[in-house]
């Protein structure tokens, strides 16, 4: 039902003289298209569509058909502009809506817009004053439908989207995986009163049911016993109450349990059971809380009723009632387990209060297909999951009581399930949860705020010629040390928190200040000169006799992925001398057996049949991708093996990009008979991942990338480096061989896992054999 | 000796035929009653009073009901969260001789019962629902049902004290919650030994008890005939034959859902609570009165569509999107979140919405139940109900209006009682 009482809820007057930081909220105005709003009883949700222009670094290969001059750069970097889809979602208290709608109009440049999408209860209420001021028609969309499009968009869109709460958790949220099909599922929306709707696919979706005991019962009732007018209030009141003195629990008539049905002595058998038979005065509290109990009790009881007469376990929970209160969520998550034993879990959204909004419009983008692209959350312009409970944090309350923001950008492709995965709706790409493990996120916030000042001097660096540099890398630097602090008090804002969003986070927050790449000159330098030596590298292979060889290829993976152009003693060395760096790197490694060694099994397999065909993630630029990965694809080549090499869509950190990739092919193809004729007879592939981080997420992959490893018949995939085979992907289960490789560079990590800085991880995996499906 | 009698003979037909000739009436039997037969073994209160001797169950023709009868006084007790309910069955046919030997205390206990309506300032009997000419046991007489507040228990106590009601020898079987929580109180207090049974089994043998016996006066089952059409709603006899299975709904200060396959394959489906004391409960807050009477007295004047928001009130009319009528209530309590509708309702509204919120939500959750265990035949007890037609219009109307026909709402006279009158046949045959 909708949440569309007005009355009692504003929780300020109207304000007209509020000033809003506007260019921080309302971004990207000038561009902006395809609005919608979702009024609700006491918040505004609004949303639009925008472009967003950003720089990009590209990279394009000189004519090299003219004899080659020493020192000449290998490629061109040009930083170019490029326009980027993105969503706006802000969410504001209904009391800012005029200041906002002035603010709009101001600013809105695009002419083209003539409608509104419009949805929620107040709807209605604000329908000519949006008219008026905005000049845009509103076209009222069904509430429930557009609740139910932007769920399935967030469900299908944003990783973490969902989670169980847990109040006495280690962490409070426990997000649950994105499940490939997220149909069918149960949506219990508790506005004022209770909808029950199936949902079954996109567009097939049944009101099964509902209740009118909800959010407005709570809300209306509770306003009557306590004389308390906000919502807030009653379940602030409630937090503190003891329901017992108003229940009438089952110890209160039996005197303990009533064992042969198993009710304990504590439950309530008779909501407000007490206030009929005693005359005494009850506390607001107290009364509050029996309420609460009441009403989720009820709730969480038709929830599960339904479930089971529908046979879905997917379960859940929204509306305002929800909203991201602790204390509601508790009662509902306790109630639902009671109900069911534990079958079946009640679940919450992260962006439950945008749902309506993204439903109106993507109703109203129809024509732009929202939903033929993937979608991805921007974790520099979104302010993230808040505790509303003031009493978890109050800083935070000041600030996100007024305005939330989400932002979703385009993808420029489609994401799916790497095929591979032995079990698609069980793979968590991240090996540690830091929202659990408390020390290990202590340690990594710490780390990456010791490593800021080393980033905002790269990305200076990288822009010595452009405007601003230096005041857009001290706003980056705020930025993401703001992100830090949230995280540090809130680590569950984004979903779980791990190496890999705060990785991410960071490349958001630099290219939202333009610095698309700041590794673009260190890559192209570090390239140029590996490549020279790449010749000299697979002659003195050549040479080696085949168990030799077999050892030789795999040090060099290894120690192309010992440097880290974030240790200044590292790139001195091999800028001066490269050839001498990569030997040594070879000595800095750890003598075997390694941390984890699999070497062995290794070979013994490689003296068997060849692999059909091998997916290579591969990691860093320079002696990384050229010395060590190109010499080791040679080999599997040679064994006739086909290879794919899958490297990153967009920049990160030093990460050799596709582009950057193709370049590096070519020039290799042309000094190396043996990769050209791969690379001519299709037997060599370059592909790109989709993802632009340092961390790899193999159910989020490029389209294309599944259809090529599909095709080929991959039955080998190799990761290496930290970011996607320790950080991520460690535990992967694969459903055909795998090699994860990478040099532990962090002496914290390293420690953790039981070794020295420079132990090698070399985990060879081969999948639990089924008859019939091996060779 | 009597009380061992009593209680540890489970096996009446061991007992040869003593020749003791049982008291029948005429009319009262039922043998042919698949129910009975089909229910109630090992010596329960139905085939007792069967009216053929030599057929059907030789164990039961065969029993001494001298041997196995206790003694007078004969009690069952339910002490629930909000009341305690008491049935007391006077023999009428007491001979001379029994006269003579009747201690003067149980005698006192017998007229103190039967000769008032009232018992202190709180205690009533139902005379509308008394049983008359019932034979159980052998022994034929009226069924007394009295109710008294569980709070007023001690007084109740110190009354059983005064009158020494202990030493009758007599067992008192009670059943409900308080047969557990106050059973030292009854040993303290009144020095008397309780025979705690459980509740949901007394429920079951009271309920196909009565249905089987009150056959004389109204109808003990009975429903509405068109509860969706006000003007021609009216109450019609059913006949619970052939029951099972069916889903029993006990609203007493909480609610209680059974499913009952047969008289003794039955589970607790689920429970609920928000029931009668919550009703009870928030009136008393909301409106300051103090009796259940009061309570219901009050939402009969109200006007519950001024407290809550109906689906018209959110979208002017039907949500036809979900073919939901405008009248139905989106919200209950929703249009209290605004604070001039706050000021502008009465009391009696707010009784009336208390009543209709927590009935429509029994009716809910009862409608899930019988989805979910697939059964059609829903019986509502439980002193929730008393007086209250108004809930069971609503129940009945919910039942039909939800189901578009399929479930059917049954009610029976003896709402709350039959807690109590399990506990009693369980003294007269324990199972």
């Amino acid at each position: 039902m909708a949440d569309c009482s007005q009355a009692g809820s504003g929780r300020h007057s109207m304000d007209k003289s509020i000033t809003l930081p506007p260019d921080e909220i309302f971004r990207n105005l000038e561009n902006a298209k395809r609005f919608a709003i979702d009024i609700g009883g006491s918040l505004t949700k609004l949303a639009y569509y925008s472009t967003v222009q950003h720089k990009v670094a590209k990279v394009r290969s000189f004519d090299h058909t003219a004899k080659e001059v020493d020192g000449d750069p290998l490629y061109e970097i040009s930083v170019q502009e490029e326009i980027t889809a993105r969503l706006h979602f802000i969410k504001f208290e209904n009391a800012y809506i005029e200041t906002c709608l002035d603010f709009i109009k101001d600013h809105l440049v695009n002419t083209e817009t003539k409608v509104i999408k419009a949805t929620g209860g107040g709807a209605y209420k604000f329908k000519e004053l949006i008219e008026k001021k905005l000049k845009l028609k509103v076209d009222k969309e069904d509430e429930m439908s557009c609740l139910i499009k932007g769920c399935n968009f967030v469900l299908k869109n944003i990783p973490h989207e969902a989670f169980v709460y847990a109040k006495h958790a280690d962490s409070e949220f426990r997000f649950q995986n994105t499940h490939p099909d997220i149909f069918p599922y149960l949506l219990i929306n508790i506005g004022s009163g209770v909808s029950i709707v199936k949902v079954e696919s996109e567009d097939k979706f049944e009101r099964i049911g509902g209740s009118s005991i909800g959010g407005g019962t709570f809300w209306g009732l509770g306003a009557l016993l306590t004389k308390t007018k906000r919502f807030d209030e009653l379940l602030q009141l409630a937090s503190r109450g003891q329901h017992t003195s108003v229940d009438m629990l089952v110890k209160d008539i039996y005197g303990g349990a009533y064992g042969s049905l198993g009710l304990t002595g504590d439950l309530i058998a008779s909501s407000f059971g007490k206030s009929a038979t005693t005359d005494k005065e009850f506390s607001k509290e107290d009364m509050a809380k029996s309420l609460l109990h009441m009403i989720s009790n009820d709730i969480g009881q038709l929830a599960c009723l339904y479930a089971r007469l529908h046979n879905l376990t997917r379960v859940y929970f929204g509306g305002f009632f929800i909203r991201g209160h602790p204390v509601t969520m508790h009662t509902i998550t306790y109630s639902i387990n009671f109900f069911t034993k534990g079958e079946v879990q009640a679940l919450f959204l992260r962006h439950e209060g945008y749902l309506g909004a993204i439903g109106a419009f993507l109703k109203g983008a129809e024509e732009d297909n929202p939903n033929q692209y993937s979608w991805g959350e921007n974790y520099a312009g979104s302010s993230g999951l808040m505790s509303v409970s003031p009493d978890l944090n109050p800083m935070q309350r000041v600030r996100s009581g007024t305005f939330d923001m989400l932002e979703m950008d385009r993808l420029e492709r489609q994401l799916v399930n790497l095929p591979l995965l032995q079990d698609p709706s069980s793979y968590i790409p991240d090996t540690v949860d830091l929202t659990e493990d408390a020390l290990a996120r202590q340690y990594w916030l710490y780390c990456f705020e010791e490593a800021l000042d080393g980033v905002v001097n790269r990305a200076v660096a990288s822009q010595p010629d452009l405007p601003q540099a230096v005041e857009r890398a001290e706003k980056f630097r705020q930025k993401y040390l703001h992100k830090l602090q949230t995280l540090r008090h809130q680590p569950f804002a984004y979903g779980s928190l791990t190496v890999r969003s705060l990785l991410d986070t960071r490349e958001h927050c630099l290219n939202e200040f333009n610095f698309p790449d700041p590794y673009s000159k260190i890559k192209q330098k570090e390239n140029d000169v590996a490549l020279r030596y790449f010749q000299k590298v697979v002659r003195s292979l050549e040479k080696l006799p085949w168990e030799q060889r077999q050892f030789a290829l795999v040090k060099g993976l290894l120690a192309g992925n010992v440097f880290d152009w974030g240790a200044k003693a590292v790139s001195d060395v091999l800028e001066s001398n490269p050839e001498f760096g990569f030997e040594e790197a070879k000595h800095q490694l750890q003598d075997r057996p390694w941390l984890i060694d699999c070497y062995d099994q290794w070979v013994e397999r490689l003296k068997g049949p060849p692999h059909k065909c091998a997916l290579f993630f591969v990691d860093n630029s320079g002696i990384d991708i050229i010395l060590g990965v190109f010499p080791f694809v040679r080999e599997l080549l040679c064994r006739g093996t086909e290879v794919v090499l899958a490297s990153n869509s967009g920049p990160a950190l030093n990460d050799v990009t596709n582009s950057e990739l193709q370049i590096l092919t070519e020039r290799i193809a042309a000094m190396d008979s043996v990769i050209q004729a791969a690379i001519k007879e299709d037997r060599l592939t370059l592909v790109q991942s989709g993802s632009s981080s340092p961390c790899l997420d193999l159910s989020r992959l490029d389209k294309a990338l599944a259809v090529v490893v599909r095709e080929r018949h991959t039955d080998l995939v190799v990761i290496e480096g930290m970011g996607r085979a320790i950080h991520t992907n460690y535990y992967a289960a694969l459903s055909c061989e795998s090699l994860k490789l990478a040099v532990i560079k962090n002496s914290w990590l390293a420690e953790r896992l039981g070794g020295k800085i420079f132990s090698v991880v070399f985990k060879y995996e081969v999948p639990p054999q089924s008859p019939g499906l091996r060779r | 000796m009597e009380l061992n009698g009593c209680h540890c003979e489970d096996e009446g037909g061991t007992e040869a035929d003593d020749g003791e000739t049982r008291q029948q009436t005429p009319g009262k039997g039922r043998a042919g009653d698949p129910r009975i037969d089909g229910g109630i073994e090992g010596g329960a209160a139905g085939p007792m009073e069967q009216g053929e001797p030599s057929e059907r169950r030789a164990r039961h023709t065969a029993d001494s009901p001298r041997k196995s009868r206790p003694p007078f006084p004969w009690f069952g007790m339910d002490i629930g969260g909000t009341l305690v309910k008491l049935v007391y069955f006077e023999p009428k046919d007491i001979t001379a001789e029994e006269e003579q030997e009747e201690v003067e205390n149980l005698k006192s206990i017998r007229k103190y019962l039967t000769s008032n309506v009232a018992y202190g300032s709180t205690g009533i009997r139902d005379v509308h629902l008394e049983l008359k000419d019932l034979t159980l046991c052998g022994r034929t007489g009226n069924l007394h049902f009295i109710r008294f507040p569980t709070q007023d228990l001690p007084a109740f106590l110190q009354m059983g004290r005064d009158k020494h009601f202990s030493s009758l020898h007599t067992a008192l079987c009670a059943t409900g919650g308080g047969a557990y929580k106050f059973e030292a109180d009854f040993r303290m207090m009144a020095d008397l030994q309780l025979l705690k049974l459980d509740e949901l089994d007394c429920l079951i043998r009271g309920v196909l008890y009565i249905d089987s016996v009150n056959s004389s006066g109204p109808s003990e089952c009975y429903y509405f005939e068109n509860p969706t059409d006000p003007v021609h709603c009216i109450v019609k006899p059913y006949r619970l034959e052939n029951p099972y299975p069916l889903l029993l709904v006990n609203i007493g200060s909480g609610v209680s859902i059974l499913a009952v396959h047969s008289k003794d394959n039955f589970k607790r489906v689920t429970g609920t609570s928000l029931g009668g004391g919550t009703f009870l409960g928030l009136c008393c807050l909301l409106t300051g009165c103090s009796t259940f009477e009061e309570a219901l007295e009050m939402a009969s004047r109200g006007e519950s569509t001024r407290v809550d928001k109906l689906v018209r009130d959110i979208y002017g009319g039907d949500y036809e999107r979900f073919g939901l009528p405008g009248w139905i209530v989106a919200s209950s309590f929703g249009n209290m979140m605004c604070k001039e509708k706050r000021e502008s309702v009465s009391k009696e509204d707010l009784a009336r919405a208390t009543l209709v919120t927590i009935t429509n939500n029994i009716g809910s959750i009862t409608r899930m139940c019988a989805l979910n265990e697939n059964i059609e035949r829903v019986v509502f007890v439980g002193n929730f109900l008393r007086v209250n037609t108004l809930s069971m219009k609503l129940l009945a109307y919910s039942m039909e209006y939800w189901s578009a026909g399929r479930l059917k709402a049954l009610f029976l006279q003896h709402e709350g009682y039959f807690g109590a009158v399990g506990a009693l046949l369980e003294l007269l045959n324990p199972s």
